[in-house]
């Protein structure tokens, strides 16, 4: 295994655009025939590695390699190892679905025959032939970024990368990319997706890098990467007037970790592996101290979790930052 | 995928940039505001110079104003459709499909030559259009079909250079919106300090000597001598020089702008 070189390593990676810093040293690997999820706040750098990865632009340290090849002295050769799937949909909105992959294909330097031949698969695989001769324009969201997937994988590359290929999705269309991007991984393709959603890196990678400023800041896999961040909450926002200590100190008997005391929102929180279950429990003995709830809630952890445990600062942090 | 090497590098690039003209030649009827507009503007200015303004344009005895107008227009016709080429590639830019290009393994020029080659052959149809509403209010041309298919050649290769110049601003301001309304503002003095629509002579000495002497004033001229079948003087080789001098010019510049603006953020 360790003998088999990465489809996809970064070394110490550096990207700036004037002042700011997108990547700081950057780290990151994936075996051949796996996906891995690149988990980070808007302005973390997620974009900026892909888009070093995909040849657009140039490091400006460190060294990264796709297939074996290096993203900027055989950038030329690598192209064709390669599908991309951006951010926003990139289709030709004037063209018909079927036109569009046909000039991907020809672009892919297929022949027309070929290229046509190839269109007819796509559109059949991504459920997409009864819009094929309609123009894009007229797709809906959804159909659009499948239209963009179908595109980025018409000579069916060995290396792909989708960057946030589901937001701005509805709950359904979503599910339909999810179910797509795992028949390509169960095909050998090996994939590097971006996201914002831990819901989404949890559902379809195998590994998770999580960067921020930069820097990949915690990898593993996702059942790893929960049990730092610790899994389940328990969370109770305590009614005016009731004393918060008394009820830290229930809580605490419930569980086994420590308990956290927010004393302006009057949120007593703790960490809880099955949170829902011992949840009747501390609200009867609640009860029986006399202090009011407010409103209780078992969360499980969100992407804002798991920067709070690693960063000590959420993921809404300089969203603003270049994407 | 054996396709690729069965042929040289030179024919790549030729068969990635009439994939993408293609391209952009099926836009035209499904977008046909554009090509709407880009016609409008020329046969309004026709209808309004040669019926509004041109009773009052002093010009040599013999000569009819429509007969004299319409070369002004035709140059005019063709440097405006620089418009789309800016146009296009800035809605390229901003919807991502450049990404798209740059990452598969075709050649770079061709995203340009794509866009230029096509707006070619739109000039060619909004020129004939021009050609046929001439007519129809008066315009004879009284040339010899040799010089009539010289004018023809050099308003085609005006639009071409200019589609270069929009392909550069296009490229430099990138948003759609600004380039729509601000990026071919400089061709309005451009075009009405020159000789397309009123002679240059009754300028006054400054302006006059700006008009004479810059690019569309050249062109008009040479445009106006082939098709009437007048003497052109030098006007021809100028024209010629300036031409190629653009497309000299902006093709690399358009080329290093493409390459900037693509690997910004």
């Amino acid at each position: 295994m360790a003998s088999e070189p990465p489809a996809i390593l970064a070394e110490g990676l550096i990207k700036r655009f004037g002042k700011t810093v997108a990547l700081d040293g950057l780290d990151l690997e994936v075996q051949a025939g796996t996906i891995l999820g690149l988990l980070g706040p808007n302005g973390a750098g997620k974009t900026t590695a892909v888009r070093i990865f995909t040849t657009l632009l140039k490091p400006d340290g460190g060294r990264a390699q796709v297939a074996g090849l290096d993203v900027v002295r055989d950038a030329d050769r690598l192209r064709s190892q390669i599908g991309l799937a951006g951010q926003y949909a990139a289709v030709d909105a004037l063209l018909t679905g079927h036109e569009n992959l046909v000039m991907v294909g020809r672009l892919y330097r297929l022949s027309r025959a070929r290229a046509s031949e190839r269109a007819d698969e796509l559109l059949e695989r991504f459920d997409l032939v009864d819009a094929a001769h309609r123009i894009a324009r007229t797709y809906s969201g959804g159909m659009r970024r499948r239209l963009d997937l179908a595109a980025s994988m018409v000579v069916a590359p060995p290396v792909m990368f989708l960057d946030e290929p589901t937001t701005g999705l509805d709950p359904r269309s979503r599910l339909e990319v999810w179910g797509l991007i795992g028949e390509l991984v169960a095909g050998g393709t090996t994939m590097l997706l971006t996201t914002q959603y831990l819901e989404e890196a949890d559902h379809l990678a195998e590994q998770i890098a999580v960067i921020d400023h930069g820097r990949t800041i915690a990898s593993g896999t996702p059942g790893e990467l929960k049990r730092q961040v610790g899994g389940e909450r328990i969370e109770l926002r305590i009614a005016r007037g009731a004393p918060l200590e008394g009820a830290s100190e229930i809580l605490a008997r419930h569980v086994e970790g420590p308990v956290r005391v927010d004393e302006t929102e009057r949120l007593v929180s703790a960490a809880a592996e099955n949170g829902a279950r011992r949840l009747a429990d501390i609200v009867r003995d609640m009860d029986a101290a006399g202090i009011g709830l407010d409103d209780l809630a078992v969360r499980r952890p969100t992407l804002d979790d798991v920067f709070l445990t690693l960063t000590g600062h959420g993921a809404e942090v300089e969203a603003e930052a270049a994407a | 995928m054996n396709e690729a090497e069965r042929h040289g590098w030179l024919y790549w690039q030729f068969s990635d940039a009439l994939v993408l003209t293609e391209r952009a030649l099926r836009h035209l009827p499904r977008n046909p505001q554009l090509l709407v507009f880009s016609t409008i503007q020329p046969v309004m200015f026709v209808v309004l110079f040669r019926y509004v303004l041109g009773g009052a344009i002093k010009l040599p005895p013999g000569v009819p104003y429509v007969n004299f107008l319409m070369a002004g227009v035709f140059v005019n016709t063709v440097a405006f459709g620089s418009f789309s080429t800016a146009v296009g590639l800035a809605e390229d830019l901003q919807n991502g499909l450049v990404d798209r290009f740059r990452s598969l393994p075709m050649s770079q020029a061709a995203v340009l030559l794509g866009r230029t080659l096509s707006d070619l052959v739109r000039n060619l149809f909004t020129g004939a259009v021009m050609f046929g509403v001439g007519v129809l209010v008066g315009f004879r041309p009284a040339g010899d079909v040799l010089h009539v298919v010289m004018a023809i050649g050099l308003l085609l290769l005006t639009g071409f250079a200019f589609s270069w110049i929009g392909a550069s601003i296009g490229l430099a301001i990138r948003n759609v919106e600004a380039v729509q309304s601000a990026g071919l503002i400089w061709l309005f003095p451009l075009i009405f300090a020159s000789s397309a629509f009123v002679p240059t002579s009754t300028m006054p000495a400054g302006l006059r000597a700006f008009a004479q002497h810059q690019p569309i004033t050249y062109i008009v001229n040479a445009t106006r001598g082939w098709l009437l079948g007048t003497p052109v003087g030098s006007s021809g080789w100028y024209a010629l020089a300036w031409t190629v001098g653009i497309v000299v010019v902006f093709v690399p510049l358009s080329v290093r702008v493409y390459r900037r603006a693509a690997t910004k953020i």
